[in-house]
């Protein structure tokens, strides 16, 4: 496991650490959570938007109108990786743009168009999900265990 | 005799840098020095089709600039001496099979220009040869691309980041002729201080510089004001501070020369791209080969330290929870005068 602490430090190295501290400019929480907040809600919004879309005008129903909507939200995410706007977008936003799906779609095309140059097997098939791999197979671990937890508790869930 | 106190060395026959070159891509053109490069290129791919090849055409293009300013050909070039950040320096190597020159590879991490620079000049300064090309380069994708996460990938720098340098710098270094001399170079320790962030490579490099300095200014007998100025390679806005704040600390009266550092003199700092400044082997190597020769040429300094800061660790060491260690290489540079 990976949970070896750090090496000990050195009364030098700890001293050095704590100098380079009070130097060093730390990153603007609050202001960063702020605006992953309304990145994120607009990318929601947009999203909600789509959906209400699909059900209005292209009759699908309630629970099926949300595959159309991620696929859209992914494709968008997609393009606009691919013309390098949604990095530049990214370093504003954070977390807002790294959480919903949009964010999973741009760890996947930057990973593959970066590759690109290694061939399409080893290179984009091989390093597409070098970034997204951990988040399927933690939440394929994690969707087990709760399900499991379902099974015995017999609670929650349609 | 060459050695000078513990780690340094001084080259009495005052090898010669007859020509230099810079050669940069579009971001670097955006900044203050924009007048000093020999060539600045709008498209980062330069027509190749991936960045490691697009790194290693800037190589082949200063080096090449740089025989020709000299009024040389290749084959008048005795060695050639190179390395960049790549993974087994392909960008260097894979010059010096265009070239066709014998050729050192050397690696430094972002210090290589100035261990390429002192050693051609102890090959020169010791007979060993007469026509030395130095140089080293990088390129702001094909390294966040081994070091970091794809160009295009989404992730939130922290004010501590620093932006890679697009491009390359090469010098000729000849036995005579007109243009700067080096006169001097203090070889580095590696210093690690236990830094394991690679987002915040100035703190981690700023003991490396501070120690080189130092050590110069021991093995020389000398106090900073010996300089016009004294520029570290690439600590950046973070690292600069607080390699100042050391010299405070430890009482050397930085204060009476200018210094300054690579990463800050070749941008312009923003919050969103460049953030706290430059960074890689092509920031020391465009910015000592096109702005500072450039100086020293027309005659507006005189004697310069130029101490390169090298980050040593790899994608893999960072991975595994190893430190960053660093290390500096500083090349003392007179004018002809």
């Amino acid at each position: 496991m990976a949970n070896k602490k750090k090496k000990t430090l050195t009364a030098t190295q700890q001293q050095y650490q704590s100098f380079a501290k009070e130097r060093e400019p730390q990153r603007p929480v609050i202001k960063n959570s702020i605006r992953a907040f309304f990145a994120g809600g607009t990318i929601c919004f947009i999203g909600q938007g789509i959906q209400d879309a699909m059900v209005h005008w292209f009759h699908f129903d309630e629970e099926k109108a949300g595959d159309p909507t991620v696929a859209i939200l992914i494709l968008i995410s997609v393009i606009l990786t691919s013309l390098g706007i949604y990095d530049k977008f990214a370093q504003w936003a954070g977390a807002g743009s790294a959480v919903p799906v949009t964010g999973f779609a741009n760890s996947m095309c930057s990973a593959a168009l970066e590759h690109r140059s290694e061939g399409y097997v080893l290179g984009v098939g091989g390093n597409m999900f070098k970034l997204a791999g951990s988040v399927i197979v933690f939440g394929v671990v994690a969707a087990f265990i709760i399900g499991i937890i379902h099974i015995f508790l017999g609670t929650g869930g349609a | 005799m060459m050695l000078q106190g513990h780690q340094s060395w001084k080259f009495e026959n005052k090898p010669v840098i007859i020509s230099s070159a810079a050669i940069v891509g579009p971001e670097e053109g955006k900044g203050p020095l924009v007048n000093d490069f020999d060539i600045i290129h709008e498209d980062n791919w330069l027509g190749q089709d991936s960045w490691e090849k697009a790194e290693q055409k800037f190589m082949e293009e200063a080096a090449k600039l740089a025989v020709k300013k000299a009024s040389l050909r290749t084959e008048d070039i005795d060695f050639y001496l190179g390395g960049d950040l790549m993974n087994q320096i392909i960008s260097s190597s894979f010059t010096a099979r265009t070239l066709a020159v014998p050729y050192v590879g050397v690696f430094g991490a972002c210090s290589t220009s100035m261990v390429s620079l002192s050693i051609s000049s102890l090959f020169v300064n010791s007979g060993a040869a007469n026509h030395v090309v130095c140089g080293a380069c990088s390129h702001n994708s094909s390294v966040e691309k081994q070091f970091r996460y794809p160009t295009e990938y989404g992730s939130q720098k922290p004010p501590t980041a620093q932006y890679t340098v697009t491009g390359a710098g090469a010098s000729v270094i000849a036995k005579e002729g007109s243009g700067p001399k080096v006169v001097g170079a203090t070889v580095g320790k590696v210093v690690d201080m236990g830094i394991t962030d690679p987002f915040n490579m100035g703190v981690a490099m700023a003991p490396a510089a501070v120690d080189t300095i130092e050590a110069h200014l021991r093995d020389f007998q000398i106090t900073p004001d010996y300089y016009d100025l004294i520029v570290t390679g690439d600590l950046a806005k973070v690292g600069h501070q607080i390699a100042s704040d050391l010299f405070h600390k430890h009482k050397i009266p930085i204060d009476q020369t200018e210094f300054n550092d690579c990463g800050l003199m070749i941008y312009e700092l923003d919050e969103y791209l460049i953030i706290a400044g430059g960074s890689g082997c092509g920031c020391s190597a465009v910015v000592t080969y096109g702005h500072l020769m450039k100086k020293l040429r027309t005659g507006e300094l005189n004697r310069i330290l130029v101490v390169a800061t090298g980050a040593l660790h790899s994608p893999i060491s960072y991975q595994q929870g190893e430190s960053i260690p660093c290390i500096a290489h500083a090349v003392s540079i007179e004018s002809e005068k």
